[in-house]
């Protein structure tokens, strides 16, 4: 691009601006955790010091909430790569009457506003009368959890060499081995990326789990307390802290195995 | 005697009403056991979907298709005593090459010390023993289609598909796989059934060859019979270089309708007892051969003289007569009015 | 080869019989696969909707204040109130004033990433804008809670840089000032470009990326200046990938309310409205009707942006 070479640097000053603008926040959100005034987001910090870190490991509140959105981010993983799988399995290369529609179906959850999920299924669970339950909010997580799974495996379906089926049954392996032997070992990184999205995914959601959990706490919502009813400003940097390293990596690994699939998801 | 594979009246039809693709249409074929045979066309000629629909990957829409005599028109592949070694080889990737050899027996539920010791036998029969711990990211194309190879006869079929298995080689390389394709085929006794476009190849490797055009099969017959006396005028284009008279000219000159002579059976001569005369208009020069394209009226006729010693071609321009026996010519159907 | 008979499986086991009618009968193989996931969201999903925007058309017991099941268009008429569409027209209004930003502040680095970038590079830029998109929305909200704050970082960079009356002067402006920073409508309106901003720059780099060398060099050789190539060539071909990702950033703007409720001043959203309709008031068939609103616009957008290919380039 030669015809551009002299404002190659004014675009590079930009990019890295904008990429400064993304991140700085965040590694505000760690410099905090450090600082010793607890009663105000006073900037600079006056001093630092790393007690907040063992305060917070002291609250109970916190562990409870962890542990309910770990296990609620694990079962509706779960779900989400059961149904994902099968609606790829179903979509990658057939076509059919309503394959758009089902992939406008399974999208919708994030496409549309949450506050419309979270409202529509709290609704649902009075009219049944279901009470707020774990499940309940699974159930809501992993609706929206699905796409994510599905995306990955479409991706990598569609890049699947058809012939290595063909070959496989050719051989004398019928459907369900083929599926066990060819099928999910190809599949296997991408399934396994779409569930550390899924669980990061889930982990934070805060929206439609407040009207399907009930009184249960989980992270996102014990830090949507905080931030409106702020209690101990720096335990709750801490938790931040926590979560900004518990996302990350299931981010970075889900991009490592994705890697040469294609980097646009559906 | 049964035959190893007979296709009877077997039809494949895509797409709806109105906007169909016939890609096979109506085909009858009988191949018969130990026999190395090839189906051969241009693309598009039905002669994949052909192979396609023997190996279960394809299900006709009309017609029966007979395995060893028994009726699999309907079978899934991997009920059928036949494998198929794939024009893109198919290897499972994330197996090592003794894994992809063994597959058809571990999925067989074969120990896996009789699996592996087969398919060590099996790489040392298609000489290439020693990269059975590779992948097969790791091999050239011509190792990769050796394993296709062993991977396919592992299971000892009736007869083997060969999906133009040699397409993607350079041609020293091909020549030499085509020699040993043969002697492989003639050491396992196994019904070979092979797909190519080229028509070099299918002469000199076939038992029998199927031509194929638009779905349909205009001819079988050994390698002699397709090129000495094509059925049809596409046969006669297809195989080998052909001259096709029409109309006045083919009467005036064979005495036929309309027929066909090969360029390398016209010799010249004197003009006593000559068939046909005409001015030499090019001449290519390709070594063991030269190329003449004759004018004979309205017709340009293509001549291939072998090169011999001490005679010369002549010059564009000059005046030549032509001669040729009257079993070099062949009888084609008239060509359909309109 | 040596002529052992090899075993031949039994062929009645019912694991090779479902394989046998699953390939002779693709239907049957689809509907195996895709019964699962479409009765979930066929009655999870779906159902509980319909049964939500069902209750727009009920209305609530003037005594009682329950749900009244009498077919009403009531709601729609009070959708049309002034209030109300103030809500509508503020919500519409950031949420596009949103997408251009973030349509601008994504564009320099998207372009810098699509033709600048190779390799580890790429890899770098690519990861540092993927792991905001994916990490917590509500520890970047806290971030920016902090960032705003009266005696936050920004009012000390204002203070180090002398502008601090330029801060005020933003801050007493009547549509978009507040008391601080973090609770007015230029705080909201900050941390919805960047809480959204991510999603613009994959998509619009994406697009970019596709865009073949040889048009640029063939427009320039062809004796086109920088500015022209520009908006001829590359901002249409990019456009689909800008309206992929407008497509997020329009609908998640329109749809939240916790961001206008943690940084804004008191001025309602739709997110907000239709939470408090359903929550506090108790009126859940106004909130049902209110949630059409959104609904219907992002239809609406969705429409536009596959007409300009926005899915294509998702």
């Amino acid at each position: 691009m030669r015809f551009e070479l002299r404002s190659a640097k004014g675009l590079r000053i930009a990019a890295w601006a904008v990429v400064a603008f993304l991140h700085v926040p965040l590694m505000l959100i760690v410099l905090y955790a450090f600082s010793a005034e607890d009663k105000s987001y006073v900037f600079p910090p006056p001093a630092l010091t790393t007690r907040w870190f063992a305060v917070a490991w002291m609250r109970e509140d916190v562990w409870d909430a962890i542990a309910l959105s770990f296990q609620v981010a694990l079962w509706s993983t779960e779900l989400a790569l059961l149904l994902g799988t099968l609606a790829a399995a179903a979509l990658a290369r057939s076509r059919f009457f309503g394959r758009d529609a089902i992939s406008l179906l399974l999208i919708l959850p994030i496409a549309l506003p949450g506050v419309v999920t979270g409202i529509a299924l709290r609704s649902a669970y009075g009219n049944l009368g279901i009470p707020f339950s774990f499940w309940t909010i699974v159930i809501g997580h992993a609706t929206f959890c699905v796409v994510v799974v599905f995306n990955n495996a479409v991706a990598r379906l569609r890049r699947l060499n058809p012939n290595l089926i063909e070959a496989s049954m050719d051989l004398g392996a019928d459907g369900f081995q083929t599926t066990r032997y060819i099928i999910l070992p190809q599949l296997g990184s991408a399934l396994l990326a779409g569930a550390l999205l899924a669980f990061a995914l889930s982990f934070d959601e805060v929206i439609v789990t407040t009207f399907t959990a009930g009184q249960q706490t989980t992270l996102p919502i014990w830090m949507l307390q905080e931030l409106i009813r702020p209690r101990q400003r720096p335990v709750t940097n801490v938790v931040a802290v926590l979560i900004i390293a518990l996302t990350f990596l299931p981010i970075l690994g889900a991009y490592y195995l994705t890697r040469s699939d294609e980097s646009v998801q559906r | 005697m049964t035959a190893a594979v007979r296709l009877d009246r077997v039809s494949c039809v895509f797409g709806s009403a109105g906007r169909e693709v016939r890609a096979v249409d109506g085909v009858d074929l009988r191949i018969e056991a130990g026999e190395f045979f090839t189906l051969l066309g241009p693309s598009g000629s039905g002669k994949t979907t052909c192979l396609r629909l023997i190996g279960g990957f394809q299900l006709p829409t009309d017609g029966r298709i007979w395995i060893g005599g028994q009726d699999m028109s309907h079978t899934p592949p991997y009920a059928r005593p036949v494998n198929t070694v794939f024009q893109d080889y198919a290897l499972f990737p994330h197996m090592n090459i003794r894994d992809n050899v063994a597959y058809g027996l571990m999925v067989r539920k074969i120990d896996r010390v009789t699996r592996h010791r087969k398919a060590d036998e099996l790489l040392e029969l298609v000489e290439l023993s020693g990269v059975a711990e590779r992948r097969p990211g790791q091999l050239s194309g011509g190792q990769r289609q050796r394993v296709a190879l062993a991977r396919a006869l592992i299971n000892q079929p009736q007869v083997l598909l060969l999906d133009e298995p040699l397409g993607a080689l350079d041609l020293k390389l091909r020549e030499q796989m085509q020699a040993e394709l043969k002697a492989l085929q003639r050491r396992l006794g196994i019904t070979f059934l092979f797909i190519t476009h080229d028509q070099h190849e299918a002469l000199s490797m076939s038992d029998r060859i199927g031509v194929f055009n638009r779905g349909k099969l205009e001819q079988v017959g050994t390698p002699q019979e397709v090129y000495n006396a094509p059925a049809t005028r596409f046969v006669a284009h297809f195989v080998g270089a052909a001259n096709v008279l029409d109309g006045d000219i083919a009467w005036q000159l064979t005495g036929r309708r309309s027929a066909t002579v090969r360029p390398e059976r016209i010799r010249l001569g004197k003009s006593e007892g000559a068939r046909a005369s005409g001015l030499v208009q090019e001449i290519q020069y390709f070594g063991a051969f030269t190329r003449l394209r004759v004018q004979v009226q309205a017709l340009q006729l293509q001549v291939d003289l072998q090169s011999q010693e001490g005679a010369l071609a002549p010059d564009a321009g000059s005046t030549v007569h032509l001669h040729w026996d009257d079993g070099a010519v062949t009888e084609l159907a008239p060509e359909p009015a309109g | 080869m040596n002529a052992t008979v090899l075993p031949v499986r039994s062929a009645g086991g019912w694991q090779r019989r479902l394989s046998n009618l699953m390939y002779t009968r693709r239907g049957i193989l689809l509907l195996a696969l895709l019964a699962p996931p479409l009765l979930w969201f066929g009655v999870v999903y779906l159902g509980s909707l319909f049964a939500l925007l069902a209750h727009a058309f009920f209305g609530l017991d003037d005594f009682t204040g329950q749900i009244r099941y009498e077919f009403t268009l009531r709601n729609f008429v009070d959708l049309l109130e002034p209030a109300n569409v103030d809500v509508a027209v503020r919500s519409v209004t950031m949420a596009t004033l949103v997408t251009l930003s973030c349509t601008v502040l994504a564009f320099p680095l998207a372009y810098y990433m699509a033709r600048y970038c190779s390799g580890p590079q790429k890899a770098f830029f690519y990861v540092a804008v993927m792991l905001p998109l994916w990490s917590s929305y509500l520890v970047r909200l806290y971030a920016w809670k902090m960032l705003l704050a009266k005696e936050g970082a920004i009012s000390w960079l204002a203070q180090a840089l002398h502008l601090q009356w330029l801060l005020e002067l933003i801050l007493s402006t009547p549509a978009i000032g507040g008391p601080s920073l973090s609770f007015s409508t230029l705080g909201t309106f900050i941390v919805f470009v960047y809480m959204w901003l991510p999603f613009m720059v994959l998509p619009i780099q994406a697009a970019l990326e596709r865009i073949p060398p040889s048009y640029l060099e063939a427009s320039s050789d062809l004796g086109g200046r920088p500015g022209m190539t520009f908006r001829r060539i590359v901002l249409p071909l990019a456009l689909p990938g800008i309206a992929a990702g407008s497509i997020f950033t329009f609908s998640l703007t329109l749809g939240d309310y916790i961001i206008p409720q943690v940084i804004g001043d008191s001025t309602m959203y739709i997110g907000q409205v239709v939470y408090k309709q359903q929550g506090v008031a108790g009126n859940l068939p106004f909130a049902a009707a209110f949630a059409l609103v959104p609904i219907v616009v992002i239809g609406v957008y969705l429409w536009l942006a596959r007409r300009l290919g926005a899915f294509d380039a998702l």
